[in-house]
């Protein structure tokens, strides 16, 4: 009889909870009849929680002056290469996007603001959304905890949308640095694990209104808004734009002052 | 301006992922703050629409193995640890056993387990990040595990991790 055909990358899969249901399926009949194998596999996991426990608190520690100063330094040359990457990227927002001539992207195109929203809260998503284990800062079984913690921090009221009729159930939230203070946000699954984010921000003009804008950051598609003190995205790599934009009706009924 | 504000958002990741790997604070922030100068210098070789995260996480690969390479000829120290004696202060974070083992995997096989295990990368991501083939990313996070567990099983139950103050 043949040995069922496990490998040792298997096991390093398994371990790291990276293995297809029926891939799962076998190993653990596997290591079942094998308990010393078993026995290392459950270390490795065990190894692995510890090593994220020890070095978690690092993620929430405020940032030295000398990195945030390293990061945004710009040195002449710096910003050339930024902005040739700019062009070849050929999506412009917040830079002017004249050259393109295509109307929509002029329509498009943010307001003078410094920090496009749209591509703050692609980053953030980009960031957090892939998270496994710690997604979320506050889970949504708190979101009392959650909303009045946020608003507190922002300053105005915040609220987590319901978008359960869309399919989408509130995962929690985090706080995150913006460039004029604390900004929110909240995490959005599906049942079959599509994510998506609601980005938060005070804006500093506070009687602005805009229609919603679409703009796709990277995989990121992200809508976005202002609507009078408060600017929001909504940002989802797994979601069509079409999706996307049924999404940000929503939210924006629920989150009209 | 983007990019700069992209390279704050990731700091705190590029922090923890620094910290693991140095094993002392302030080795740490000294090897971010060379990775984000670096990578302003380098901004022109980065691809817009990669994954700056994966690319910056190269860079610091790259400013740390110059380092070592640097340093292991400035001061061979073999097999003592240097994190020990470079740790200045007390450090309240470090599970102490964990770090300490953690300091003496292979260089190689250590940024193969913490890129897997603190970042979640994918293995074809570590891989690249590396630049290394996916075979070799598995064997390093196959014999990183297995000299982790002997370490941490050899400390024996009397040392159990424990926070430090």
């Amino acid at each position: 009889m043949s040995e069922l055909p496990v490998s040792e990358t298997d096991l390093q899969a398994y371990a790291d909870g990276r293995l297809g249901a029926e891939r799962r399926a076998l190993v653990e009949a596997w290591l079942a009849s094998r308990p010393e194998e078993a026995e290392r596999v459950a270390a490795y996991q065990r190894l692995g929680k510890e090593v994220r426990a020890a070095y978690e608190a690092m993620l929430s520690e405020p940032v030295p002056e000398r990195l945030a100063q390293a990061a945004t330094r710009r040195f002449p040359w710096g910003r050339a290469a930024a902005i040739a990457g700019w062009i070849a990227l050929g999506t412009a927002i917040g830079v002017p996007a004249g050259w393109q001539l295509r109307p929509e992207r002029l329509v498009a195109q943010a307001a003078p603001d410094s920090t496009p929203i749209a591509r703050r809260a692609a980053v953030a998503h980009a960031t957090y959304s892939p998270e496994v284990r710690h997604p979320v800062e506050v889970g949504a079984d708190d979101e009392q905890h959650l909303v009045a913690w946020l608003s507190k921090r922002l300053g105005m009221k915040v609220r987590a949308p319901k978008l359960d009729e869309a399919g989408m159930s509130l995962v929690g939230g985090r706080l995150l640095p913006g460039e004029n203070g604390p900004v929110a946000q909240f995490m959005y699954q599906s049942q079959n694990g599509k994510r998506l984010t609601l980005y938060v921000r005070t804006e500093a003009s506070r009687n602005r209104e805009t229609a919603f804008r679409y703009a796709r950051e990277n995989n990121v598609g992200v809508f976005y808004w202002i609507d009078r003190e408060a600017g929001y995205a909504l940002a989802s790599t797994d979601l069509s734009k079409d999706e996307l934009l049924r999404l940000a009706n929503l939210c924006y009924k629920q989150l009209e002052p | 301006m983007d990019e700069a504000q992209r390279l704050v958002e990731l700091i705190p990741r590029l922090r923890r992922y620094a910290r693991a790997l140095v094993g002392d604070r302030a080795g740490a922030d000294d090897l971010v703050q060379d990775t984000l100068e670096r990578a302003w210098t380098k901004l022109h070789l980065y691809q817009q629409g990669t994954d700056l995260r994966a690319w910056l996480f190269t860079v610091m690969h790259n400013v740390h193995v110059n380092r070592m390479r640097a340093t292991r000829l400035a001061d061979p120290l073999g097999d003592e640890m240097p994190e020990l004696a470079s740790r200045t202060q007390p450090d309240a974070l470090v599970l102490r056993d964990l770090d300490r083992a953690i300091a003496r995997l292979p260089a190689d096989q250590r940024a193969v387990l913490l890129l897997v295990t603190l970042e979640e990368m994918s293995y074809e991501e570590v891989a690249r990040t590396l630049g290394i083939p996916i075979g070799t990313v598995m064997s390093r996070l196959s014999r990183a595990r297995e000299k982790l567990r002997a370490m941490m099983l050899g400390q024996g139950a009397a040392t159990k991790l424990k926070v430090v103050k």
